[in-house]
C-alpha cells in the first residue's frame, strides 16, 4: 500500500519580505475552513507549477501551532539552485491558488526532554520558530542559539528576542561571534536533548562535537533537507515499466520518474523520510548520493539510491521502478 | 432515532447479547476459510452504512453498558489507564479525535461546540454536559485521555515516536485480550509484541513498524485481529486472570453456543497533530456461538478455521481446553459446501 | 550468559569505554570483573573522570582490584537501596556527557537501570554487563508484589502467595519479569517447581 500524504488546495494569502534573501508566505485553504493542526518541526511539500514544470519543495511550517487559520514559511533566494525559491520570490503572489501537502514531522520534539537545547543557522532557524512556540505555550523549558552571517540577515532574530528574551542567544558572523559549543554541550542538565537545524557544515560540526562530548545519539536531532543538485544529464532505465528516460540536467531523477507517469511515494523530497528509496538492478558508472537516509555502506554497495536528491554519472543505470 | 442502548452486563450475570441488526453488522474476520498471520492492513476509510465501518469511530447499542463496565474496573484498578509524564499533549489530541469523529457520526448523542480554546462537550448517553478550555488540564474532572476514554468503546494505546520506534507510553485499557498496560507501558513495538508467537519470525512487525511510523495526518490505517472468550466478559486481564481463568474448563458441549465469543479487535491507527504520536483504538465485539451460526456461511468458516488452526497460536489464543468442544459443535453446521469470498453474511 | 528468548528479554553486552566527560559504574559482586575487564580497553586517563559505586558482597573481594584502577571515586555499598540515595542525587546534579556503566546481577542492572531512566537517560545508551547469578526480580501481575531473587520456575509471590509462570517478558520501568499464575484455570494443576535460575 502506497504512502504520502493528502493534498491542500490553498491560496497565497500573504507575501511579505522579510530580508534582502527571506521571503514570507502565507497560505490559507480556498474553502475557508481550518489547516490541519501540526507540532512543532513539522513540513509541507509545496507544489510550485512553472509552465510545463512542477517543482515540490518542502519548507518548514513556522507559525504558531495554535494558530490553524493559516500556514506560513520562510523561502531563501537561491541564485544558483535549481529555481523552486526564485519562482517563489518572483512569481508567487497574493491570490495565487497552490497546492500543499498535509504536514509531516520528521524533526519532532522530544517532549521527555527536561531541557530543549536548540541550535539554529541562516534560514535553519524556522522549524524553530514553530517549536518554541509550542513549548512556550505548554511551560516547556529550552534555550535556542542563533547564528546568522549579519544582524540584517538575522531572520526574526528580533522577534525571537522580544519573544523569548535571554532564552535566544545570537551570533553574528560578521562581528566574528562564534557559539563556545564544547562549553555549551558541556553544561547542559541530564535529560536535555539537542536540536541543530541550518547548513550542512554546522549540522556535521554539532553532531561531532556532541557525540565527542558523549552525547548518546537518541538525544542529538537534527534536520536538513537536501536540495536536490543540478548536474549533468543521465538515462536512466526503469525495469518494471521498461522505460528508458533522460534526466534533465536541472530536474531530479525523482521528477524525471514522476514525469514519465511512474509515482514512487514520497514524505520530504530531501532525501530524509527515506520513503522514495529504490533498488538499482544494474548500473555501471557512479553515483552522486546526497540524502541523510542510507547507511554509508548502502551508499558504497550500489544497490540503493534515493532518487530525490541523488544522481548518477555514467554508462548506464536500470532502476527497480 | 438513534441508537437504542441496552442495559446489560459483561460479568456476574453476563446479560450481554447482540440484537439482529448488530449480528449481521459484526465485523467477521476471516475471509477465507483459514488463518494465519499477515499485515493485513488497510486504510481506514469508511465503509457501507450498517456496517462497523459507517464512521471511523464506531458507537454502538452496547456503548452505555460498556462505559459502565469500565467504570467498575477502573475503580477496582487504577493501574488500567496511565499516561507517562511527556504524553499530556497526546491526550488532548486524543480528546479532539474522539469528540470530533463521535459528534460527526452521532450528532443525537454527541455535541461539541468550539469557541477558541473554550470548547463545550455534551454526551446525551452519559448525560454528561462540560464546558472546559482545551489544552488546561485543571478544567477537567481526569486527565485529557481518561476523561475522554471514559466515554469511548474500545480500548486506546497512545505511541510516541521517536528514534523510528514507538514506545506505549500511555493507555485506557480495561478490555484488553490478556495483556497488561501496567506491565508493558513504556515498552517499544517489538517489546510489547514480543510474547507473540510465529509473527516475529515471519518478520510481521518489522513491517507492520515501518507502515505504523508512516501513518500521516489525515490517513489512518486498520487491521483485524480476533481471539475467543468465555462468557461475554470485556475484561480478560493478566491481572484477573486467575478470575477468569476457570471460565475455560466450563465448557461442554450443552454450553458451547451460549459460553464460547468470537471476540474480534478492530484496531485502528492514526497520526496525532499536536504530538506527533500515533493512537492505536482497540475497538473489542463480542459475538456468542448461537448468535453467530445464525449466519451459515460464518459457522462453516469458523469450524474449518478453528479445526485447522496451528497450534502455537490456538495455545496463544488461549482455545486449548476447549477447542475439541468447539469444533466437535461447529462441525454438526458444516455440511462441506463452498464458502463465498469476503467477510460478508450470504 | 542467559539463553536466547523472546525480544523483551534484555540483552547485555560488555562493557566498553564511551566517548564522554564523565564516567559512573554501578556494579554488584562479579560485576567488578567486568569493570577490571574494560579496563584493559580504556584510554589513557579513563578512570580520572570515573566514580565507581559497588556493593561488595560479604567477602569483600574485587575490592582492591577496583582501587587498583584509582577512579575518581570509589564507593562502596552494602545493599542497592543504601546506595540509591546517592545514585539519584549524582543523576540529578549530573550534565549531559555523564555515561552510564551497569554491570552484575539482573537485578542490579534492572534497578539502576530504572534510576537512570527517570533522570532522562534512555536505556540505549547505558552500558550493562551481565554477571553472577540469574535470579530474577519478578513482578506479580494479579498483586502487583515484587518478589526478589526467584530461582525456580515456577514461583510462589511472596506477596498473595499465588504459584506464578515466571515468564521472559521484562519491564524496565518496573525492572522486573512478569510472573502470571500458572494454574488460574484449575488450581488443582500443581505443576513441579524446578530451581532454573541461578
Amino acid at each position: 500500500m502506497s504512502t504520502g500524504t493528502t493534498k491542500l488546495d490553498v491560496v497565497v494569502s500573504d507575501v511579505v519580505p522579510v530580508n534582502e534573501l527571506v521571503t514570507r508566505f502565507h497560505f490559507r485553504r480556498r474553502d475557508g475552513e481550518l489547516l490541519p493542526t501540526f507540532s512543532g518541526g513539522a513540513h509541507v511539500v509545496v507544489e510550485m507549477r512553472d509552465g510545463e514544470r512542477t517543482r515540490l519543495n518542502p519548507y518548514s511550517l513556522m507559525g504558531s501551532p495554535l494558530n490553524t487559520s493559516e500556514y506560513t514559511i520562510s523561502v531563501r533566494r537561491d541564485d544558483v539552485g535549481r529555481g523552486g525559491s526564485l519562482f517563489m520570490h518572483r512569481s508567487v503572489k497574493p491570490g495565487l491558488e497552490m497546492v500543499i501537502s498535509y504536514p509531516v514531522n520528521l524533526f519532532s520534539l522530544d517532549l521527555r526532554a527536561r531541557k530543549h537545547l536548540m541550535l539554529a543557522g541562516g534560514i535553519g532557524i524556522t522549524p524553530f520558530m514553530a517549536q518554541t512556540s509550542q513549548l512556550a505555550g505548554s511551560g516547556g523549558n529550552f534555550e535556542l542559539h542563533y547564528t546568522c552571517r549579519t544582524a540584517s540577515l538575522g531572520t526574526y532574530a528580533d522577534v525571537l528576542q522580544q519573544r523569548y528574551d535571554r532564552r535566544v542567544r545570537l551570533y553574528h558572523d560578521d562581528l566574528d561571534e562564534r557559539i563556545d559549543l564544547d562549553r555549551l554541550l558541556s553544561s547542559q542538565p541530564l535529560g536535555t536533548h539537542l536540536y541543530v537545524c541550518g547548513p550542512a557544515g554546522m549540522i556535521n560540526w554539532v553532531r561531532d562535537r556532541a557525540a565527542a562530548l558523549g552525547w548518546p545519539s537518541e538525544t542529538v536531532h537534527f534536520e536538513h533537507f537536501a536540495a536536490p543538485q543540478p548536474g549533468a544529464p543521465f538515462d536512466v532505465t526503469l525495469a518494471v515499466t521498461g522505460k528508458t528516460i533522460r534526466v534533465g540536467s536541472q530536474q531530479s531523477l525523482l521528477e524525471a520518474i514522476e514525469a514519465a507517469g511512474v509515482d514512487p511515494p514520497y514524505l520530504c523530497r530531501g532525501g530524509v523520510c527515506g520513503q522514495c528509496e529504490t533498488n538499482v538492478v544494474s548500473h555501471d558508472g557512479k553515483f552522486i548520493h546526497n540524502d541523510h537516509w542510507l547507511s554509508e555502506e548502502d551508499h558504497r554497495s550500489g544497490c540503493k539510491i534515493m532518487p530525490c536528491v541523488s544522481r548518477f554519472e555514467g554508462k548506464s543505470l536500470v532502476l527497480e521502478r | 432515532m438513534g441508537i437504542t442502548f441496552r442495559k446489560e452486563t459483561f460479568r456476574d450475570d453476563f446479560t450481554f447479547r447482540n440484537s439482529p441488526e448488530h449480528i449481521r453488522r459484526f465485523p467477521f474476520p476471516f475471509h477465507e476459510d483459514s488463518y494465519m498471520y499477515a499485515v493485513n492492513i488497510e486504510p481506514h476509510v469508511v465503509g457501507p452504512k450498517g456496517s462497523v465501518l459507517e464512521n471511523l469511530i464506531d458507537v454502538d447499542e452496547h456503548y452505555v453498558a460498556e462505559m459502565q463496565d469500565r467504570a467498575l474496573v477502573l475503580a477496582e484498578d487504577p493501574l488500567r489507564c496511565q499516561s507517562l509524564p511527556h504524553m499530556t499533549l497526546a491526550g488532548w489530541d486524543l480528546l479532539e479525535l474522539l469528540m470530533e469523529q463521535q459528534a460527526l457520526g452521532y450528532p443525537e448523542h454527541f455535541t461539541l461546540t468550539r469557541d477558541g480554546d473554550r470548547w463545550r462537550w455534551i454526551n446525551r448517553p452519559l448525560g454528561i454536559d462540560d464546558t472546559f478550555t482545551f489544552g488546561d488540564t485543571s478544567t477537567l474532572p481526569y486527565g485529557p485521555m481518561e476523561y475522554i476514554t471514559r466515554q469511548s468503546q474500545g480500548d486506546f494505546c497512545i505511541l510516541d515516536q521517536r528514534d523510528g520506534n514507538l514506545w506505549m507510553d500511555a493507555g485506557m485499557v480495561t478490555t484488553q485480550a490478556d495483556w497488561s498496560l501496567d506491565f508493558d507501558i513504556g515498552m517499544n513495538f517489538f517489546e510489547w509484541h514480543a510474547p507473540v508467537p510465529l509473527a516475529h519470525e515471519k518478520g510481521i512487525f518489522i513491517r507492520a513498524l515501518k507502515f505504523l511510523t508512516n501513518i500521516q495526518q489525515g490517513k489512518p490505517a486498520r487491521r483485524l485481529n480476533w481471539t475467543m472468550t468465555i462468557n461475554p466478559r470485556l475484561d480478560t486481564s493478566p491481572e484477573n486472570y486467575h478470575k477468569w481463568g476457570p471460565d475455560r474448563t466450563t465448557v461442554t458441549p450443552e454450553n458451547v453456543g451460549d459460553k464460547v465469543h468470537l471476540r474480534v479487535e478492530l484496531q485502528s491507527f492514526w497520526r496525532l497533530p499536536r504530538s506527533n504520536g500515533v493512537v492505536f483504538p482497540i475497538r473489542c465485539y463480542l459475538i456468542k456461538m448461537d448468535e453467530l451460526v445464525t449466519q451459515p456461511k460464518w459457522a462453516r468458516r469458523l469450524h474449518r478455521v478453528i479445526r485447522d488452526l496451528p497450534e502455537e497460536l490456538a495455545t496463544y489464543k488461549g482455545l486449548t481446553r476447549y477447542r475439541p468442544t468447539l469444533v466437535e459443535w461447529l462441525s454438526k453446521l458444516d455440511d462441506g459446501s463452498a464458502t463465498s469470498p469476503g467477510f460478508g453474511p450470504d | 550468559m542467559a539463553a536466547k528468548s523472546i525480544i523483551s528479554r534484555p540483552v547485555y553486552g560488555t562493557l566498553s569505554p564511551q566517548a564522554g566527560k564523565h564516567h559512573l559504574f554501578v556494579a554488584d559482586a562479579e560485576g567488578a570483573l567486568a569493570i577490571i575487564g574494560m579496563a584493559k580497553n580504556a584510554p589513557a586517563g579513563f578512570f580520572d573522570g570515573a566514580e565507581i559505586v559497588f556493593i561488595p558482597g560479604s567477602d569483600g573481594k574485587y575490592v582492591a582490584a577496583l582501587e587498583a584502577l584509582k577512579p575518581a571515586q570509589l564507593h562502596l555499598a552494602p545493599s542497592f537501596p543504601s546506595l540509591l540515595p546517592r545514585l539519584r542525587q549524582t543523576l540529578t546534579n549530573a550534565h549531559m556527557g555523564l555515561r552510564l556503566y551497569l554491570s552484575g546481577t539482573e537485578g542490579l542492572i534492572g534497578q539502576a537501570m530504572q534510576v537512570a531512566l527517570e533522570a532522562g537517560i534512555d536505556h540505549t545508551s547505558m552500558q550493562t554487563e551481565h554477571r553472577g547469578s540469574l535470579a530474577r526480580r519478578m513482578q506479580c501481575v494479579h498483586c502487583k508484589g515484587i518478589t526478589e531473587n526467584v530461582t525456580t520456575q515456577p514461583a510462589s509471590c511472596s506477596h498473595c502467595g499465588l504459584l506464578l509462570l515466571v515468564r521472559d517478558h521484562y519491564s524496565r520501568r518496573l525492572a522486573a519479569f512478569q510472573g502470571v499464575c500458572i494454574n488460574a484455570e484449575d488450581r488443582s494443576e500443581i505443576p513441579p517447581m524446578e530451581e532454573i535460575f541461578r
